[in-house]
């Protein structure tokens, strides 16, 4: 192993892709991956690659779907709002079966949200977010490290299946700095081969190559034939960690940078007497299900710890599918999990307790709410003036 | 060893950089290091801080929200963060420029006069460097050596003079807490 | 015997879909005779937009990508950086190229990349049925402009290559129209110049087509030709707007 060095996310992972042979940058700054273009501007064209900043997070995203028309090794990173923009140029990726790398280093939302980490993007990464039927491959690391190496991952696994891949990360692993080492070769992209599928200057007159996504009276056919390789994905290539799983009484799962806070909460709580385990799924999509099941087998409870108002905790019932009770401690909106937050929610949820555990219904208890219109402040009609 | 270690002070005060050289320092010292600034807005003016995590093992969640050890640079970061220090834990206070005294007693806390010994070495604004040099000695986290090998890598375009600078400061802050 | 006329290689023996005296088969075939002439029918890659000339990609010889509405220029853009020795061109539609992808031809010109535009301007939606484009006339019915286009609720036309104009990147503007034999040889002539431009690495080069759309301005095909020159050409002036390729 090489040694380790101390890197800032944004910049281990722009790094990571241009060592993974990424020859194509475009992006629009949004805090806060803005080390990520910057770097790109900085590094890429002396690669031999090109850097484009974009008109929008719309132009972005298409021109990676141009580039990767052609074969080359895409990608364009932004942060929530931008990867809400993003939306209409995935789904195009996802069915015109071009494989390129999207990087959403999330920040607090709705709407403009807060530039500060968070997990709200669960839901958008891993259900499609744009139109149709389709997935895109969804990794999640939780260090400098992971964010470095994981480049290469998603583009092996891009190119290997022909999908869009995710690396979902969030503000906190983007700003920060931790020592971290590289554990793949730089990749000459001049070396590797060239797609059948891909549009080039044709000088031996290959067959013409189209690049679309309209599949007319083929569509039907299309998408299920496609999902053929969702299922293949879902059996082969499901990423996991689990930590102190065999004799845990509690099982917490988190991913990304909750998951380090949880890493915290098992040492603790053990400490406490507390028998705590962890499992961390890498890739969101395909969601480790069967992993899931195995290292629940032996607890009483499951907490998942997210930094959101519970969209992994959809997944994980989905995956245990009641054979466990589930529940949710969360920090939505840009707030942070540290060890001392979870603990008591381990507490709880094998006490039956309520403490750090959020549940909607409860949360609404004796709750009411209607928002009516108020006549004596004016009407509507009033702005129509004098017409 | 696990340090998680807040550093505050006034913007200009030169904390969020030190928090980068204590954790460069980590990683030449063959620990795992992690640095986490307080982003955003706030860093156009006011007061600014970071967490730093060194660690023989694994670093967990870079976010120190409690604290082993918290340097105070300015007068308003010491209500601010003296609360969050872990029990037992230490406080550092750069008492040339801060006039409150902490009101825990069940943390340890150093009043190091960083900015007066700063200015004595010759430059008032390496004052958060006197305050790391009595990190080095009272945690034993890191060496001073550390740091000073970790100077080279983080300050690159820094003169050899302002280097030599750095270093007394260093020495001088951790001669200051015997 | 003596070959005079004949199809170009660079465009495919299939039938095309478009509509009776439509432009658009016009225009491809004038853009194939251009890539045979210039003998870069082996480093052509086209990007096809959403509209009527989706299936563009099923007729012209070249390697084709179709994408998103408006975005060929982006698109294009892509392409283009990532095989600088393409020759790359981005066919648009009027809703596609003024309306849904304004920002991405503005940007593509703001930055002179190296790419053609082709520019089919027939003032109304083709595919979507004949709604109301950025292009459309004053007073023009389509079907969510009824009453016509009326400036108080929905503007005025825009248009484009003056609009382009003002921008230091865009190297090459011209409209032209396919009304007409003698437009035809002008517009073929148009054309060329804006891929030869591309041959040169001059810049931004795009030219605007105004084309005959009798399906959605339920005419016949000779009173659409009528349309383009007493109704399009006052609004949209036939001309070279900028030419500052190499020499």
């Amino acid at each position: 192993m090489t040694e380790k060095t101390l890197r800032k996310g944004n910049e281990a992972l722009a790094e990571g892709a241009i060592r993974a042979g990424c020859r194509f940058f475009a992006g629009y700054p949004i805090t806060p991956q803005n080390e990520v273009p910057e770097y790109m501007s900085a590094n890429m064209a002396d690669a031999g690659g090109a850097f484009v900043q974009a008109e929008s997070e719309v132009a972005a995203i298409n021109m990676v779907y141009g580039a990767a028309s052609t074969g080359t090794r895409s990608m364009t990173s932004s942060s929530s709002p931008g990867v809400s923009l993003k939306q209409e140029g995935i789904t195009y990726l996802a069915s015109a079966d071009l494989p390129c790398l999207i990087v959403n280093v999330m920040r607090g939302g709705p709407g403009l949200g807060s530039i500060s980490g968070a997990q709200g993007d669960y839901f958008q990464a891993t259900r499609g977010g744009g139109n149709g039927d389709y997935h895109v491959i969804v990794l999640a690391p939780n260090s400098v490290e992971e964010l470095g190496n994981f480049p290469k991952l998603a583009f092996d696994l891009a190119e290997k299946y022909r999908m869009p891949c995710m690396i979902l990360a969030d503000g906190i692993l983007g700003q920060m700095m931790e020592s971290m080492s590289f554990n793949f070769d730089p990749v000459d992209p001049n070396q590797l081969g060239k797609f059948d599928w891909a549009v080039d200057i044709n000088k031996n007159g290959r067959k013409k190559n189209n690049v679309f996504s309209y599949k007319g009276d083929n569509l039907i056919a299309d998408v299920v034939e496609r999902a053929k390789r969702y299922g293949y994905i879902e059996k082969t290539e499901p990423r996991f960690e689990t930590r102190q799983t065999e004799d845990c009484d509690v099982l917490l799962v988190a991913y990304g940078l909750s998951s380090r806070a949880c890493m915290e909460a098992v040492v603790k709580g053990r400490e406490e007497g507390l028998k705590v385990g962890l499992f961390r799924p890498i890739t969101l999509w395909p969601f480790p299900s069967e992993a899931l099941r195995s290292a629940a087998k032996n607890a009483k409870a499951v907490v998942c710890v997210e930094q959101s108002l519970g969209q992994l905790v959809q997944d994980v019932k989905l995956a245990l599918n009641g054979a466990k009770p589930v529940y949710l401690n969360a920090y939505p909106a840009g707030g942070q999990p540290d060890g001392g937050t979870i603990l008591p929610a381990v507490k709880s949820a094998l006490n039956g307790g309520t403490e750090g555990l959020f549940d909607l219904q409860r949360h609404a208890e004796g709750f009411s709410y209607e928002c009516k219109r108020d006549a004596s402040l004016g009407v509507q009609g009033d702005w129509k003036g004098g017409k | 060893m696990y340090q998680g270690i807040r550093i505050a002070g006034f913007g200009g005060q030169g904390v969020v950089s030190a928090g980068i050289l204590l954790a460069q320092a980590g990683v030449e010292g063959k620990k795992n290091a992690s640095w986490l600034p307080s982003y955003g807005p706030e860093m156009r003016g006011g007061t600014a801080n970071c967490s730093v995590v060194i660690s023989d093992g694994e670093v967990y969640t870079p976010i120190v929200a409690v604290p082993d050890t918290v340097i105070v640079m300015n007068e308003p970061s010491l209500p601010k963060f003296e609360p969050l220090i872990k029990k037992g834990g230490l406080l550092i206070i750069n008492s040339s420029l801060i006039n409150s005294r902490p009101t825990r007693t069940d943390i340890k806390s150093v009043c190091v006069p960083c900015n007066e010994i700063a200015e004595k070495i010759g430059m008032d604004r390496i004052a958060t460097l006197v305050a790391i040099g009595a990190f080095c000695r009272l945690t034993g986290a890191v060496s001073v050596e550390s740091v000073v090998h970790a100077m080279k890598k983080v300050y690159k375009r820094a003169k050899p003079e302002m280097l030599e600078l750095n270093k007394k400061a260093l020495d001088a802050g951790f001669e200051a807490v015997k | 015997m003596t070959i005079l006329a004949q199809r170009p290689k660079s465009l495919l023996d299939v039938p095309m879909h478009y509509c009776p005296g439509c432009g658009h088969g016009i225009v491809h075939r004038l853009m194939a005779e251009t890539f045979d002439e210039l003998n870069i029918a082996d480093r052509v890659i086209g990007v096809a937009p959403v509209g009527c000339a989706v299936f563009a990609d099923s007729y012209f010889a070249c390697d084709m990508v179709q994408g998103a509405h408006g975005r060929g220029p982006a698109i294009a853009t892509g392409i283009k950086r990532s095989k600088p020795g393409a020759i790359v061109f981005s066919y648009q539609g009027d809703g596609d190229l003024a309306s849904i992808g304004m920002a991405e031809i503005v940007h593509a010109a703001v930055r002179s990349e190296k790419i053609t535009v082709i520019f089919i301007n027939n003032a109304i939606y083709g595919m979507t049925g004949g709604q109301m484009a950025p292009t459309t006339l004053v007073g023009q019915v389509a079907t969510t402009a009824p009453k016509g286009r009326d400036p108080e609720l929905q503007g005025w036309p825009i248009n484009m290559c003056e609009m382009l104009a003002q921008i230091t990147g865009s190297k090459y503007l011209a409209r032209v129209a396919v009304d007409s034999p003698q437009n035809v040889i002008k517009a073929k002539q148009a054309i060329k110049k804006a891929f030869e431009n591309q041959v040169n690495g001059v810049g931004f080069s795009m030219v605007e087509v105004l084309s005959q759309c009798p399906t959605n301005w339920h005419a016949d095909p000779m009173k659409a030709l009528e349309f383009v020159r007493t109704k399009m050409m006052p609004q949209y002036p036939l001309g070279v707007f900028k030419d500052e390729g190499a020499k």
